[in-house]
C-alpha cells in the first residue's frame, strides 16, 4: 500500500512545470473551458425548450443520443482533423457537458408553477422578462444540479486529454501506464477523483449560495418534490460521472 | 477518408464488435444480479439507504481510465485482462442501478403491497410476483442509461489494449487514419442505439398492464 502512494507523497512530484499543482490547474483548465462552451449552448437551448414548452422530445432525444458518443473516439477523431489544438480538446469535452446541463436547464423552467408564470404574464412582464426573472430562478436547483453533474463528467474525462499529449492529471495515468510506474498511476486516479469530488462540493456551496431561499424550504412545494411528480426518469439530469 | 478500408477489414471490425458487446453487456447482468437485491436492502432500510446511495454516486465520480488502471493492482490481475474492464463496467453498473431499484421498489404503492399479502403472498413471492414487476419501467431507465454508457466506456480500454471497438481509435490516431475512428464511433453509437431499442422492447413486453390503458 505504501508503494501505492510513494509518487503522491513525494515532495519532488509537488513542484516545477510538470509538478502535481500544474497538472491540477491544467485539468482545471481544459475542464472550465469545456464547461463554459457547453452551457453556452446548453443553457439558452434548454431554457428556450423549457419556456416554450415544445420540443421536450427533442431534450431528451439529444440527451440520449450525446451520452452514446465515446469519448476516446470523438477526441482522437478532431484532433486528427483539427490538429493538436485546445479547440479539439474543448468541443471534445464540452460534448459532455452539454446532456445533463440541457436536461437540467429544461427540466427547471418546464417545472416552474404555471400560476407563477400566468401571474408574471398578468403583470405585463415580457416573455423575455418572464424567462430571465421568474422562469430561471426557479429554475436555478435543477440547472445548478446539471452543472453539477456536467462539471463531475467533464472533470473524470478530461484525464483522456492527456493521450493526445496534452497535460492534466491525465499524464500521470499515461505516463504511469508506459512505464508501468503502478504509484504515478494511482496519483493520478486518486487526484482526478479528488478533483472531482471537490468541485462538487464547491458547486454544492454556490448552489446553496444563489438558490432563492423560498425554492429551498421543505414545503409541499420542495423542488425535489417537483422533480419526482413531473418528470419522467429520462428527463432527470443523469447521475453525475461515469466517465471516460 | 478511405472507405474501402472498411470492406478489406470487415474480419477485424466484426471481431472487434462482438468483443465490445461481450464487454459492455456482460457488467450490465452482473450488474443488475447484485444492483436487486442491494436496492430491495436499501428501499428497506432507510439507516442503509443512506450509506448506499451517497457510495454509490462517490463510486460513479472515479474516471474509468483510472478504474481500468488500478484495478490489476486491487485484483492481482494482469493488465492486459479483460477481467479489469468487466469489473470495472460491473462497479458502474452497480452504482447506477442500486438508486434506481430502491427508488423503485420505494415507489409502489403500499396498498398493492397490502393486498398481495391479504392474498396470502409470502414476502418471498409477493416480492418476485408483484414488487419487481412493479418496478420494472423505472429499472429499465435504469438499465438503458447503465447500458449506454457502458457500451461508449468500453472503448476507454483500448488505452490499456483491451477496448473492442475503442481498438480503432487508438490505432487509427496512431497511424493518423480517420476513416478508422469515424468507423469505431459509427458502430459504437450504432450498437448503443440497437440495445437501448431492445431494452425498451423488453421492458414493453415485460409490462403487458401498461399498455392496456389500466392505472396500476
Amino acid at each position: 500500500m505504501s508503494l501505492l502512494f510513494s509518487y503522491l507523497f513525494d515532495a519532488a512530484n509537488w513542484s516545477g512545470p510538470t509538478g502535481i499543482p500544474a497538472r491540477i490547474g491544467e485539468h482545471l483548465f481544459y475542464s472550465l473551458l469545456a464547461l463554459a462552451l457547453g452551457a453556452v449552448i446548453a443553457i439558452p437551448l434548454g431554457a428556450l425548450i423549457g419556456h416554450t414548452q415544445k420540443g421536450g422530445f427533442l431534450v431528451v432525444g439529444i440527451a440520449n443520443g450525446m451520452r452514446a458518443l465515446p469519448e476516446l473516439g470523438l477526441l482522437t477523431l478532431l484532433v486528427l482533423l483539427m490538429g493538436i489544438d485546445l479547440l479539439p480538446v474543448t468541443i471534445a469535452l464540452a460534448v459532455l457537458a452539454v446532456p445533463p446541463l440541457l436536461a437540467g436547464t429544461y427540466s427547471g423552467v418546464r417545472n416552474v408553477d404555471r400560476g407563477a408564470v400566468d401571474a408574471a404574464r398578468g403583470m405585463g412582464m415580457r416573455e423575455w422578462q418572464i424567462l430571465t426573472k421568474v422562469e430561471l430562478p426557479n429554475a436555478l436547483p435543477l440547472l445548478l444540479g446539471g452543472l453539477r453533474a456536467a462539471a463531475l463528467q467533464v472533470i473524470a474525462t478530461a484525464a483522456v486529454a492527456a493521450y493526445v499529449s496534452f497535460g492534466g492529471l491525465g499524464r500521470l495515468l499515461i505516463d504511469g501506464l508506459k512505464s508501468l510506474d503502478y504509484s504515478q498511476m494511482a496519483a493520478g486516479a486518486i487526484l482526478v477523483a479528488l478533483l472531482a469530488l471537490a468541485v462538487e462540493g464547491l458547486l454544492a456551496l454556490v448552489q446553496r449560495a444563489v438558490v432563492s431561499p423560498g425554492l429551498r424550504g421543505g414545503g409541499k412545494r420542495s423542488p425535489t418534490a417537483e422533480i419526482t411528480r413531473s418528470t419522467t426518469p429520462e428527463q432527470i439530469p443523469e447521475p453525475a460521472g461515469a466517465t471516460p | 477518408m478511405v472507405w474501402d478500408w472498411i470492406p478489406r477489414n470487415t474480419d477485424l471490425i466484426v471481431r472487434l464488435l462482438g468483443v465490445h458487446t461481450l464487454l459492455a453487456l456482460i457488467p450490465v447482468v452482473i450488474g443488475l444480479v447484485i444492483a436487486v437485491p442491494l436496492g430491495w436492502l436499501a428501499s428497506r432500510n432507510p439507516g442503509l439507504r443512506s450509506v448506499l446511495i451517497p457510495a454509490a454516486s462517490v463510486l460513479y465520480t472515479i474516471p474509468s481510465l483510472a478504474v481500468f488502471i488500478v484495478l490489476p493492482a486491487v485484483l492481482g490481475t494482469q493488465i492486459l485482462d479483460p477481467l479489469n474492464v468487466v469489473v470495472a463496467l460491473t462497479i458502474y453498473t452497480v452504482a447506477l442501478l442500486v438508486r434506481s431499484v430502491s427508488d423503485a421498489l420505494a415507489a409502489v404503492p403500499a396498498l398493492v403491497v397490502a393486498a398481495a399479502t391479504a392474498m396470502g403472498y409470502k414476502p418471498g413471492r409477493r416480492f418476485v410476483s408483484v414488487e419487481l414487476p412493479l418496478a420494472v419501467p423505472v429499472l429499465v431507465a435504469g438499465l438503458r442509461v447503465a447500458a449506454v454508457s457502458n457500451i461508449s466506456l468500453v472503448s476507454v480500454g483500448a488505452l490499456i489494449g483491451v477496448g473492442g471497438l475503442g481498438q480503432l481509435f487508438t490505432e487509427g490516431y496512431q497511424r493518423d487514419f480517420p476513416t478508422e475512428i469515424l468507423t469505431g464511433i459509427v458502430l459504437i453509437v450504432a450498437l448503443a442505439l440497437v440495445v437501448d431499442g431492445l431494452l425498451v422492447l423488453a421492458g414493453r413486453f415485460a409490462t403487458p398492464w401498461t399498455r392496456m390503458g389500466v392505472g396500476v
